[in-house]
Formats: C-alpha cells, structure tokens, sequence
C-alpha cells in the first residue's frame, strides 16, 4: 500500500523544485506584468504612479507608437537567423564529417566565447568595425565604401552583432543532428548514382531538418527580444522594440507600456515559432 | 580647456592612474541600458550600520589609487571618524537606479544606501515622493562652503536635505583635426565635416538644452511649445544623417574611436579625452550658453538612524575644501565646495585655474539650469525625447 502511494507521489515531489522555482520567477513577475499592462496614471501622481484601470487599450495604442520597432525586431530577427545558418551549417558539416581528430577542439571553440562577456564581445564588435579598427580602412583603400560611410550605428552592424552572438545557438543543434547522421545512408545514396548535391539535398538535409528547425529557433526568439546589440551597434533610426521597452521602463517610467509591449512581442514570437514548427513538422524535436 | 595647456607631472600621473580604469569601464559601464544587465548586486549589504557608512555613487566619481586599489579620502575618512565606508559604484544611471528602488522606498524597506547621488532632476523627484531625509544642520557645519551658485536650487531651496557632489557642464566637445576651428555655435556643430559623426547626450535636459540656449530660450522658463520644437529639431537632425547616436558617456568611446568628431558632451569628460591623447580633442561652453546640473548627496528615507548620523559627518568630510580638492583633481568636473580652489593650488595649481573645474565669472554666465519640471511634464516631454532617439 505504501509503495503505490510513494509511487504515485514520487514524480509529483520530482516536480516540486522545478515547480516551485518556476512559478516565483516565471509565474508570478508574468501575472504582474499581465496587471501592469492595463493601468492608467494616477489623476496628479508623480511619475511612475499607476492604478488599475483594465485599460486594455494600451495595447493597441502601445502596437501603433511602436509598430516600426516591431517591424525592425523581426526584420532584423530572421535576417540574423538566416546569416547564421547560412554561417552555421557548413561549419557543423565540417566539424561532424570532416574534421577528423580535431573534431573536439574545434567544438570547444564554437564554445569558447561563452567564457567572455556578451556585453564585452559586443562592445569589441564596436571596435572591429570602427573607424580605426581592422575592416573599415582597407575597404576604404579598395574604393569598396566611400571616404564618409560608417560600418558602426548601422542596421548592417545590428544584423551582424546579433549573427555573432548567436551562431553557437545555431551551431550546436546543427551539429548534434548532423553527427547523428548514419553515414551508410550517404553511401547508400552514392551507390544509387546519387551525386553529392543530390545525397545533401534527398539525404543529409531532411536528416539534419531538427537541427535545423532547433538551430534556428534558438537563434530567432532571443534575437527578435534583444536590445543590446541595437543599443551597442546601432543608431536612433535603427532601435528594436527591446530597445522601446528598456527605455519606457526606464526612461519615461511608463511601466503598462513597456509590459503591454512585452506581452505583445512575446505573442507575437508565439504564434511565428508554432506556426514555423507546425510547417516545419518535426515532432520528434518536442 | 584648451589645447595648449600643458599640465603638471603631478596632474598627469592623476589623470593616467584613472586611463587604465576608464577604458575598460568605458564601454560597458558607460551604457544604461545595458549596465543594466552588469549592475545587479552591491549596495545590499545590510551588515552593522551601527559604523559604517554605505554610500552608492556614479562609477569613476571618487579619487581612486590605481596600486593600492583604495579611495584615498575615504580611508581618510575613516582613519578620522572611526566609520568605515562602503562604497557601491553601481549609480549607473538615475532612472535604472530609481526603478531598481523604488519599490523598497515605498515600502520603508531598506535600499542598502545610507547616501545616494541622484542628478538635480532626479533629486527633485526624491524628494517630492518624501524618499529623502532632512539633513541635522550640526552635524554638517562645512554645508556653508556650497557655491553661491549651487545654494538655492528650485527643488531645494535652502540646501535642507541634499548637497551638490559635483557640478557637471555640458558643452561641445570636437575632434581638433576636423573641426581645426573649434565650435562655438550650433550651426559649426552641425557642418558638413561632421554629418553622420556628431554623438548628441541622451541627458535629455542637456542635449535638449543646449538646442533651445541657441534658440534664445531662457531654460528657466521653457514651454512645451519651445521644447518640443527643440525635440523636432534634434529628430531632424537625426533623420537627415547628421547624428549618429544619442548616447550617456560612451560618446568618449566614440570619439577616440573615430567614429564621432563633434558631440555635446560633458566637461569631465572632455578634459581628460583631452588630456589622454594630447590636445586631440576639445570642449566649449556655446556662445550661446550651456547647461549647468549637478549630482546631489541624499540621504534616503530609508537609512537608519545612524547609518543617517555617519552619513551627515561623511558629507561633511567632503564639504572640506581640503578634501574636496583632492576629489576634484581626479574627477575633473566643477568642485561646488568654496575654497577649493585655493587649496587646489597647494596640489595642483594649473588645475585651480582650469574653468573647467573652478569656472570663472565669464563661464558661469554662459551656463543655466533646466527648470524643474512637473510630473506630467516629465512624462510627456520624456517621452517626446525618447521618441526622437527612436525608443
């Protein structure tokens, strides 16, 4: 009798921390942000003071002031997922078929800015493409941009911070799928007169299609949701919404907006991420 | 200052012991939104107030020995009173700093800080909410050494229960090579050597302030319609390619870089950009005017009854001219103690005679402050600002 209650109580007390810890810091800031979002000012508060009015208005109004910001995050979001998969996977090819013996070494250097800052890794790219750092000046000898364009507070150096900073993202699942790879199945193409182009298109890129998928969600959510690299790299014309929430938050202390802002955005991401998984249709990677 | 000024051993060995530790502060620190991310944790210690002091200030804000990795003035301090000081460079910004308080300012709860260094507005805002305690004038005799200038301001009028930490100017500063002229006016700001290099501060009473001082209008009595036609000039300006940034103190960064040649910037700032690479940069106060604000040392609301006792006598220390001049050769920005000046020319004289850190007559009057504003202007106007740094 005992042991079936401890059997049926186990996994339930195995829940407990996770549970637990979730709903402190999951749950509850999401219900406060859910109350935050439809207040109103107080009639002659100070700044900063609010009250709940259920003004779901706030939303819609918050979407319109903003809707350019939003359209830049997933601009900017899909064009960094793209650089980075279009970066990624050969790398990931190379490291799980090709790379022999240095096959670890080299997974630990896709690793290996993880040891650093990202604050600092992207202030270093504000170094890299300054005006004295190791690309603008020879593109300038080549006549390949003129004597007055920059490289940093540019769109370009926004897409390219979020690509560097979230190529491991992208790597690593890409990796783990590909080194899953029986490689039989390609031999077994080459022996059918498959050619190379042919075994990666019918084989290898519907086997690596989790990695794939995994890869580029890890990637997109957070870039779509990233301030940093907007407020690092970037200029006032090519701010994210990350950026328009940090600075209702704090800046004008205009908590319901920042918080309607930053439930719309992460629905936003929800629908896109179920309706790519729905069409990319690998179960086996939830 | 200006180019060929050439300072002291003394002076320079000052300003290179703070080189190391401003480059690599520069560009993480500098950021607000993004010191966010590195400014969780300090300043919560709850130990013994019983003698000590915690005190949360602006990074690079205190004279520091760069061997020794102490704060000289505060170990006098404590060799003086007995109080040991806590010191919390983690004021990275005022209105992240509030946000991350606010909360326990509310609920009487401690924040951690027995002195806080909020900007004039901010200070103002401090105490409107009650969030500030008043001053017991005994144990702050040296709160008479205030400048003139600083002593009565809207927000405080009788210095009752904040003291200015440092006055900060803000001016232009340039790249010497490409503006060989300097600039004095706006319209040399914004000239066609500088288009899509020119970094403006996301101070919005300073950058906004400096735009309606060339305007004419008197920043004592600013309107809505003044300001917001001040905002859409600097949105312009940002939407033809002339500004590159709106940015707090990492436009530094972006001049030794390159990447900018001309910015409003602060005093402080400047003249050790300026000292670092040897007369490559400069700053002026605009012929038409620049801004004046200051930081304030407050005590919160919160802090104990003795953490509030030692927190008075600290301040005291630092209305010491002796002391105050100590702080303001390493820190560089306008030293609001009386006296200072003539104690300055015992350690560094040509830093007692740089307008930057004592300015004269003839500066002071280019400079005003920003008047106070109303919660709902605050409101409003901060938002249309931050709308045209495309937040």
């Amino acid at each position: 009798m005992s042991s079936i209650l401890s059997k049926v109580k186990l996994p339930y007390l195995l829940l407990l921390p996770g549970f637990l810890f979730l709903f402190t810091f999951f749950i509850l800031p999401i219900v406060n942000l859910a109350q935050t979002s439809t207040q109103t000012p107080i009639a002659n508060g100070d700044t900063g003071q609010y009250e709940q009015t259920f003004r779901f208005a706030n939303y819609i109004d918050a979407f319109i002031e903003n809707r350019e910001q939003f359209a830049r995050s997933f601009i900017f979001a899909i064009c960094a997922t793209l650089l980075a998969l279009a970066i990624a996977y050969p790398l990931a090819y190379a490291i799980a078929f090709k790379s022999g013996r240095f096959k670890n070494i080299l997974l630990v250097l896709i690793i290996a800015p993880f040891f650093t800052s990202f604050l600092l890794r992207t202030v270093a790219w504000k170094q890299i493409l300054g005006e004295e750092g190791f690309v603008v000046p020879p593109l300038r000898t080549l006549g390949i941009i003129s004597e007055s364009t920059t490289l940093t507070s540019t769109s370009f150096a926004v897409v390219i911070g979020m690509t560097y900073n979230f190529l491991p993202f992208m790597t690593l699942p890409l990796y783990a799928s590909l080194e899953r790879i029986d490689p039989r199945t390609m031999e077994a193409s080459g022996d059918l007169y498959a050619n190379g182009l042919t075994t990666f298109r019918r084989v290898t890129l519907p086997l690596s299609m989790p990695g794939v998928v995994a890869g580029t969600l890890l990637t997109f959510i957070p870039a779509a949701g990233d301030y940093v690299n907007a407020a690092i790299l970037g200029n006032p014309n090519s701010k994210m919404l990350g950026n328009v929430i940090e600075s209702r938050y704090f800046r004008i202390v205009d908590y319901p907006t920042a918080a309607a802002l930053s439930f719309t955005l992460m629905a936003a991401i929800l629908i896109l991420v179920t309706l790519y998984i729905r069409k990319a249709g690998t179960e086996e990677l939830v | 200052m200006s180019k060929e000024s050439s300072l002291s051993p003394e002076a320079k060995s000052v300003l290179g012991a703070m080189v190391s530790r401003r480059t690599v502060l520069a560009g993480a620190g500098g950021l607000g939104a993004v010191g966010l991310l590195a400014a969780c944790g300090g300043g919560s210690d709850s130990a013994d107030s019983a003698n000590s002091v915690r005190w949360g200030n602006w990074p690079l804000y205190l004279d520091y020995d760069e061997e020794t990795q102490k704060y000289p003035t505060l170990d006098k301090f404590t060799a003086a009173t007995g109080i040991a000081a806590k010191y919390f460079e983690d004021y990275n910004d005022n209105d992240e700093f509030f946000g991350k308080v606010q909360a326990q300012l509310k609920l009487g709860e401690d924040i951690g800080y027995d002195v806080v260094t909020p900007t004039d507005w901010m200070a103002a805002r401090w105490i409107r909410l009650g969030y500030t305690q008043k001053f017991d004038t005994a144990n702050i005799p040296n709160k008479v050494n205030i400048l003139d200038s600083l002593a009565s301001p809207s927000f405080d009028p009788n210095r009752e229960q904040s003291l200015t930490w440092q006055g900060i100017m803000a001016g232009f500063g340039w790249n010497v090579e490409k503006n060989p002229k300097g600039i004095r006016t706006i319209d040399e700001l914004f000239a066609p050597q500088n288009k899509g290099k020119i970094v403006v501060l996301s101070e919005m009473r300073d950058t906004i302030g400096i735009i309606l001082r060339s305007q004419g209008v008197d920043l004592q009595k600013v309107t809505e319609d003044q300001f917001m036609n001040a905002v859409d000039f600097m949105a312009k300006k940002i939407s033809d390619g002339w500004i590159r940034g709106v940015k707090g103190n990492e436009y530094a960064v972006d001049l030794t870089s390159g990447d900018a040649t001309a910015v409003i910037g602060w005093s402080g700032d400047m003249f050790i950009l300026a000292a670092e690479n040897e007369g490559k940069f400069d700053f002026a106060i605009p012929d038409s005017g620049g801004t004046i604000s200051g930081d304030n040392l407050m005590i919160p609301s919160t802090a104990s009854a003795e953490g509030k006792a030692n927190a008075e006598k600290m301040i005291n220390f630092y209305y010491d001219p002796v002391i105050a001049a100590e702080v303001a050769a390493y820190v560089n920005y306008v030293c609001p103690v009386k006296g200072a000046q003539e104690e300055m020319e015992k350690i560094a004289p040509e830093l007692a005679s740089s307008p930057y850190i004592f300015p004269d007559a003839a500066t002071s009057k280019k400079l005003s402050v920003f008047r106070s504003l109303t919660p709902a202007e605050e409101t409003t106007w901060g938002e249309a600002f931050q709308k045209a740094a495309g937040n």
